[in-house]
């Protein structure tokens, strides 16, 4: 078990879950002597033969779309829920983010519930006493904390409850994406606290819906779906399996093809294939300083008769994180209805706003619902910027403007 | 060795502390009178109790200091209420805490008895000085007072910790419960001397723990007058009977309180 921090094995869950649920003793009574006991509840498989290892120091994923069960293994993981069958081995003290601000009390003064959230969290009076003025200060409620919690404003109540939370010292966090709710302003924070606890290596076990903040943050990811482990492996392909998994609802749709391009790039293509990609072109490649546009060619067939489909692209940088991206509705252009057989090429310009690396680009053809896919293909073209101006560490370069001036006092 | 207990409790120790402070702070919240009202509540019953049985219907015999004996009765039996009645619903009130965090589940009943315990603490400075104002003599036998008020608390909290999970699958306990205490309440010798009822009755009611926790509190505390249970059977060895349904009952509900708080989360 060296190096693990946690170890799940053939983990099973059921629920019971009565038809009517019987909560009182007649009709616990009642039940006992109904010949029909065994329809009084009806077994619910919400995890099944579920294994997966976590290393310690590791940034784990657990992704999945509601009610797919990866709440229900994240409460296993963390104690709440016991296994019906198999085992959970935790190494080292876990600390669980299902909800921030667990126990908050509203007749209670912000100040008692930072004793009592700190207790559940596992510090003593003493050690939270010690860093009470960071609490509050990270928190900025100052003026606050001798108020009821009951009078704070739900910002007010998040921001106490994430600066509890950050606090918190364990060998392993567990964290619900509730924990990146709120204003764009809380988010950073949050963003901010996940990289430093990816710095200083921390394991964490981080459930979410968000692929961006799966292929940003995770070393590896589950894909949960229907109960079982669907899928296991780095960001990019859960996420890329995740997206696919969203189109799977359209029974037409074929399991995706992965092939490899002469330059022995690993692309994929999946979709319904009423509509195919034949070719997607970067030009120039590689881009230099003096390109003003980078142009995207892409060439496309449909196979049936189609009625306004949609074309896009999205270009991503070389840790698989999206840039940016359009579609011919984004575009404001309708590409009224198209027979089988009939051809198209679309060509994108886009200005060159990139800092030097590689890149890719996605390229999907929808139906008019924007959500069932004709056909994408992951990661259709490569290409590479090269510059002649000073690495930067951003991906997007759009040519900044700066001034400044004294201040007179 | 007693580092080690302190770590392995540590969590346990931390989270009880703050969960007796909450529930204090919160217990008298709003009220214009706040705390003092662990005093005035029992000083009312004691008063309306001593009108209606005292001065009105005469009774307690030849009982020396029977107001005094009667306000002890009142208080004990109000600290076992308080605790078995105030955990029924202890556990299903923290179910959407319990969802989110995993603690151990048997701070949340232990919180309620000793923040019923502080209680009790409270009640006995009052009943201390209405000893004095009655001129009550004090004997050595009040030493014995603290093991009879730990087989109270041991009594309470088994009974508490059986409830609180009972109730979480059965939700009739409250009522059952309800009922059952106010029958228990004429049952145990809490407003009248046993010397007023027959001997046979009374044997029989002495058996319950609560009957023989409240007579040996009276007599430590108050008059060796007192009749307890060895008293009516003429001898010591029956205690077992009382002391025995008190640590049968702290087992068993200790074991079902085990294996039933591993799904609290799941069937609250």
């Amino acid at each position: 078990m060296d190096g693990l921090a946690i170890r799940v094995e053939k983990l099973y869950k059921d629920f019971k879950l009565p038809h009517e649920k019987q909560t009182t003793l007649k009709g616990h009574f009642t039940n006992l002597f109904s010949t029909k006991r065994s329809r009084s509840f009806e077994r619910q498989h919400a995890l099944k033969d579920v294994s997966f290892e976590i290393n310690k120091g590791e940034f784990f994923g657990i992704v999945g779309r509601n009610g797919s069960g990866k709440s229900t293994l994240l409460k296993l993981l963390a104690g709440i829920y016991q296994p019906t069958n198999g085992s959970v081995d935790v190494r080292g003290k876990l600390v669980p983010f299902i909800e921030l601000g667990v126990g908050f009390n509203p007749e209670l003064t912000g100040r008692e519930n930072v004793f009592l959230n700190g207790a559940l969290l596992g510090f003593s009076k003493q050690e939270v006493l010690e860093m009470y003025d960071e609490i509050v200060e990270f928190a900025e409620l100052e003026k606050f904390m001798d108020q009821k919690l009951k009078n704070y404003s739900s910002g007010m109540q998040v921001r106490l409850a994430f600066s509890m939370a950050i606090r918190a010292k364990a060998d392993i966090l567990l964290v619900d994406e509730v924990l990146a709710v709120g204003d764009a302003d809380f988010q950073r924070k949050c963003f901010d606290y996940f990289y430093k606890l990816k710095k200083q290596k921390t394991t964490v076990v981080f459930v979410t819906h968000d692929m961006n903040a799966v292929l940003e943050y995770c070393d590896r990811a589950i894909l949960v779906n229907n109960s079982q482990v669907d899928f296991m492996g780095s960001p990019k392909d859960t996420a890329l399996r995740y997206r696919k998994l969203f189109n799977d609802d359209n029974d037409q749709t074929k399991p995706g093809t992965t092939t490899k391009t002469a330059d022995n790039q690993i692309t994929t293509k999946w979709g319904d294939e009423s509509a195919s990609i034949d070719s997607v072109v970067v030009s120039p490649n590689p881009v230099r300083d003096a390109d003003k546009q980078i142009e995207v060619k892409v060439k496309v067939t449909y196979n049936k008769q189609l009625s306004n489909p949609v074309c896009g692209i999205v270009v991503k940088n070389a840790s698989g994180q999206e840039l940016f991206g359009t579609n011919t509705n984004i575009q404001r252009e309708k590409l009224g209805v198209k027979l089988p057989g009939q051809s198209q090429e679309f060509i994108w310009a886009v200005p060159n706003i990139l800092s030097e690396g590689k890149y890719t680009v996605d390229v999907a053809v929808q139906q008019s619902d924007a959500v069932t896919v004709c056909e994408w293909w992951e990661d259709a073209a490569a290409f590479e910027v090269r510059s002649s101006e000073e690495k930067i560490p951003y991906s997007i370069n759009p040519g900044i403007g700066l001034s400044f001036k004294p201040i007179k006092k | 060795m007693f580092n080690q207990i302190k770590d392995r409790y540590r969590y346990s120790i931390i989270l009880l502390k703050q969960l007796i402070k909450t529930d204090f702070k919160l217990r008298y919240q709003g009220s214009f009178l706040g705390y003092l009202w662990s005093l005035l509540r029992p000083l009312a019953l004691f008063a309306i109790l001593y009108f209606i049985f005292v001065e009105f219907l005469k009774f307690g015999g030849d009982i020396p200091h029977f107001p005094v004996y009667l306000l002890l009765g009142i208080v004990l039996w109000n600290y076992f209420i308080e605790v078995t009645t105030g955990s029924i619903a202890a556990i299903v009130g923290r179910g959407d805490l319990m969802r989110k965090i995993n603690f151990p589940k048997y701070v949340i009943v232990l919180a309620g008895s000793f923040s019923a315990l502080i209680n009790l603490a409270i009640n006995f400075a009052v009943i201390a000085v209405f000893m004095f104002f009655n001129h009550v003599d004090i004997r050595m036998a009040v030493l014995v007072l603290p093991i009879i008020v730990l087989e109270l608390f041991v009594f309470a909290l088994a009974l508490a910790f059986f409830l609180s999970t009972a109730f979480v699958r059965f939700r009739d306990v409250s009522y059952i419960w309800e009922v059952l205490m106010q029958g228990a309440f004429y049952a145990t010798p809490i407003l009248y001397a046993l010397s007023e009822i027959p001997v046979k009755a009374a044997k029989i009611l002495m058996l319950n723990p609560m009957a023989q926790i409240i007579q040996d509190a009276r007599f430590v505390l108050i008059t060796p007058q007192t009749v307890r249970i060895n008293d009516l059977y003429g001898s010591q060895i029956i205690r077992i009977v009382p002391i025995g349904i008190v640590i049968v009952c702290a087992v068993w509900a200790t074991l079902y309180f085990r294996k039933q708080s591993k799904y609290f989360a799941e069937d609250v």
